[in-house]
């Protein structure tokens, strides 16, 4: 598709959307639907059809608003009116009232606060744009950024404004993504490939997951323009199995793509050619490790090799690949839209721009958020998630996973982004925030997480492979009353070796749940080993006390 | 070939076979296509046994060993049959943090099973996934490839013993 078409589509699709007096949105991303949203859209389709007004007013699925936890979600635009959670008894009543009053009883109270600290650059179309309608994507803006790249860019230029934005790799460990594109893009062979990692392997997040359901084509149009960056040909997207409807909604958007000439060959009627292939994973962690995702996507069992070399340089089929996250690539289009320079301006001196977080556990509101690099943890979880349920008190956030840690409330002032989140010993990670309250147990977190990475440890180092058990055994262990003081020192000397000679990032990262709880719970543990008892009630302890609400 | 009691999709066997051949020949046949040929396996027979590793691994042109190396390490393959109704628990943290151990041990005292394992009848297994990517609902429950949230264990009670009814 060349500049002129893409811009006769929008006029055509503005065109369109003039004649609607109202558009009802429904979300029809995974939280919604799993609260069947898709019997909610029927119902509306029916509502508006009997009552004859199919002329003036279109409904419409969108992605994740983000109040999840609200869903069934509706928003009835112009006007803005977020209503959740709607049931199909509701319909007539909301279609009822479109030109009057908002139905009081069915406004969402969450999305009020939810919205205000929030500043939407990767999620700005999620909500707004129906996923499968690649028009609806255009008419918003999209792939401008990668047809204004290719008719007046050179592959350097686009490169020079994503190190300019100061972009961060989303994926976990916060690689400048300019400097990997920069190496890439240096490397001279003649074939390249551009992997989107879609494999979210933490359990407590879903970031990747939504941008995918919610707007697809801006993970597609991020690749195709790193595609052009760094002269590669070919790319793969590794999405796991256990999510169907993103991997629907992609495919979909791969095929539309395709035949508006945005992927394929001679790509907005330039020479520029680049296929995308989607791969699936099949239920392993590890395989979000970059090395053990291209032996995946090769085929074999998922398990890492040393770096260097590093994919940049030896990859996928022993060819340079450039592997980004989902959000890291769903920040390019924006960055080329707007430049560089603009991207800078928000977020903190060294973490630029925003980030989506899925908020989950013990707090009110549970969801996706984006807000801005440098907001406190104190925001995020009293203003936008509205504080702990049941009158509770707040005892920790874990970020970052298996590989993070759980920060206690002395640092709920703290600024958010990757150089402070480590300083106290967790990680950003992708993006989960679980909230846990007084009901929680630290040793009980800490073991849970250990089971974790014992059972998807791949098994190819020593120090992982009989580590994690071992450290999975002292922590059953003390949560069933059994353990002593010098199991304590026992964890601690475990958590050096694995940190020091792990072959890859599980095993590397592995203790880091074990080590910010003994920071900073010492006295549950003490709890556990002297006292014999789980004083947050969780744990099976020696006295047979066996409570878990 | 997989034989054709405990499937799950109640097509005839060629007609699964068809789809695992389409798979591998859409790809080339091509050694990498085995995590892929393996997902339409366990679509189209519910599970991935050895007779049909043989003829992928003879396709595919790799040692049967690396067939069955590939199936056991990824977790989402099945090699046993599972059950009429499948239940997938989330064990993920957000789930576990509002009580998902609790919905297992209330699917066990039903029916008898723990996870990973299909009742003696066939008519349930109960699996458990790393998150579901469902967590703002915590805890989640797939019943039979739906995804249901905020589940309290009466809610899991009722859609189980719900199966029963219908089955009898
Ligand atoms: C055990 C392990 C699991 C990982 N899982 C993921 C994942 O699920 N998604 C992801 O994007 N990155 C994951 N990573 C990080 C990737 O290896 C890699 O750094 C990232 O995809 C690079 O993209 P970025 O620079 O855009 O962040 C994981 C790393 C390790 C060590
Ligand atoms: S650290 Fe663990 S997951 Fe990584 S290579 Fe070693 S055994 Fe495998
Ligand atoms: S932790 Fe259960 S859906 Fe994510």
């Amino acid at each position: 598709m060349h500049p002129d078409e893409l811009l006769d589509l929008i006029d055509k699709e503005n065109e369109a959307r003039s004649r609607w007096k109202h558009t009802i949105h429904i979300c029809t991303a995974a939280g919604c639907l799993s609260c069947r949203s898709d019997a909610l859209k029927e119902a509306f389709d029916k509502e508006v059809a009997a009552k004859g007004l199919a002329e003036v007013c279109a409904v419409k699925g969108v992605g994740c608003m983000g109040t999840c936890n609200a869903g069934p979600m509706v928003r009835i635009e112009p006007g803005g009116i977020h209503y959740g959670p709607v049931a199909p008894e509701d319909v007539s009543e909301i279609v009822m009232s479109l030109d009057g009053d908002p139905i009081s009883r069915l406004l969402c109270k969450e999305s009020a606060v939810f919205s205000s600290r929030q500043h939407k650059i990767v999620l700005e179309n999620s909500g707004i744009v129906d996923p499968e309608r690649i028009e609806d994507y255009i008419a918003s803006g999209g792939y401008t950024a990668l047809s204004t790249a290719l008719a007046t860019m050179s592959p350097s230029d686009v490169i020079a404004h994503v190190v300019q934005s100061g972009l961060r790799g989303r994926g976990g460990a916060g690689y400048p993504t300019g400097l990997k594109w920069t190496t890439v893009a240096k490397t001279g062979s003649r074939r390249k490939y551009v992997v989107c990692n879609a494999d979210e392997g933490d359990p407590g997040a879903f970031m990747d997951r939504s941008v995918l359901e919610s707007d697809p084509h801006r993970v597609l149009e991020g690749m195709a323009i790193a595609a052009y960056a760094v002269s590669a040909f070919h790319g793969y997207l590794y999405v796991r199995a256990e999510y169907p409807l993103a991997i629907k909604r992609l495919a979909k958007a791969i095929r539309d793509a395709e035949r508006h000439g945005l992927l394929g060959n001679n790509i907005c009627g330039t020479t520029f050619k680049f296929g995308v292939q989607i791969r699936l994973g099949a239920g392993a962690f590890v395989c979000g490790e970059e090395t053990s995702l291209i032996s995946s996507i090769e085929g074999n069992r998922g398990a890492p090799r040393p770096r260097p070399p590093y994919p940049a340089e030896y990859g996928l089929w022993g060819h340079p690949t450039l592997i980004n996250n989902v959000e890291t690539f769903a920040n390019i289009p924006p960055i080329i839209r707007n430049g560089g320079a603009w991207f800078a301006k928000t977020g903190t001196e060294k973490s630029k721009g925003t980030k989506v977080f899925a908020i989950a556990g013990r707090v009110n509101n549970t969801g996706l958020i984006e807000v801005p690099f440098g907001i406190t943890l104190r925001e995020i979880v009293f203003d936008i998630g509205g504080g702990i349920p049941e009158g509770r008190n707040f005892k920790a956030v874990q970020t970052g996973g298996p590989s993070g840690g759980c920060i206690p409330a002395e640092f709920l002032d703290m600024p958010v982004d990757y150089e402070s989140l480590a300083s106290v010993g967790s990680i950003l990670g992708s993006g989960g925030l679980i909230v846990m309250d007084d009901t929680s147990c630290m040793v009980d977190v800490a073991k849970y997480f250990m089971e974790f990475s014992r059972s998807e440890s791949c098994g190819k180092c020593l120090p992982c492979r009989t580590g994690t058990p071992q450290m999975y055994h002292i922590l059953g262990r003390i949560s069933e009353g059994g353990g002593t003081r010098y199991d304590v020192q026992l964890l601690e000397e475990l958590c050096d070796l694995l940190k020091n000679t792990s072959l890859c990032g599980l095993g590397l990262s592995a203790p880091n749940p074990v080590v910010s709880t003994l920071r900073y719970f010492k006295d549950e543990y003490e709890a556990h080993i002297l006292d014999k008892t789980c004083p947050a009630g969780v744990c099976a302890m020696a006295s047979g006390r066996m409570v878990r609400q | 070939m997989a034989s054709e009691t405990g499937t799950s999709s109640g097509q005839p066997v060629d007609r699964r076979l068809k789809m695992v051949e389409a798979t591998m020949r859409r790809y080339g046949n091509e050694p990498s296509a085995l995590i892929e040929t393996l997902h339409t396996v366990q679509e189209a027979f519910g599970y991935i046994d050895e007779e049909i590793m043989k003829y992928v691994a003879a396709v595919l042109n790799v040692p049967l060993s690396k067939v069955y190396g590939v199936a056991t390490f990824y977790h989402f393959f099945n090699l046993k049959p599972q059950g009429k109704h499948t239940c997938v628990v989330c064990t993920g943290t957000a789930c576990y943090i509002k009580g998902a151990q609790n919905l297992i041990e209330t699917i066990g005292h039903e029916t008898g099973v723990k996870p990973g394992e299909t009742t003696a009848d066939r008519s349930l297994s109960l699996l458990t996934a790393r998150c579901l990517g469902s967590c703002g609902l915590a805890p989640a429950v797939v019943f039979d490839g739906d995804v249901a949230g905020r589940l309290t264990p009466p809610d899991v009670l009722q859609r189980i013993r719900g199966w029963k009814e219908h089955a009898s």
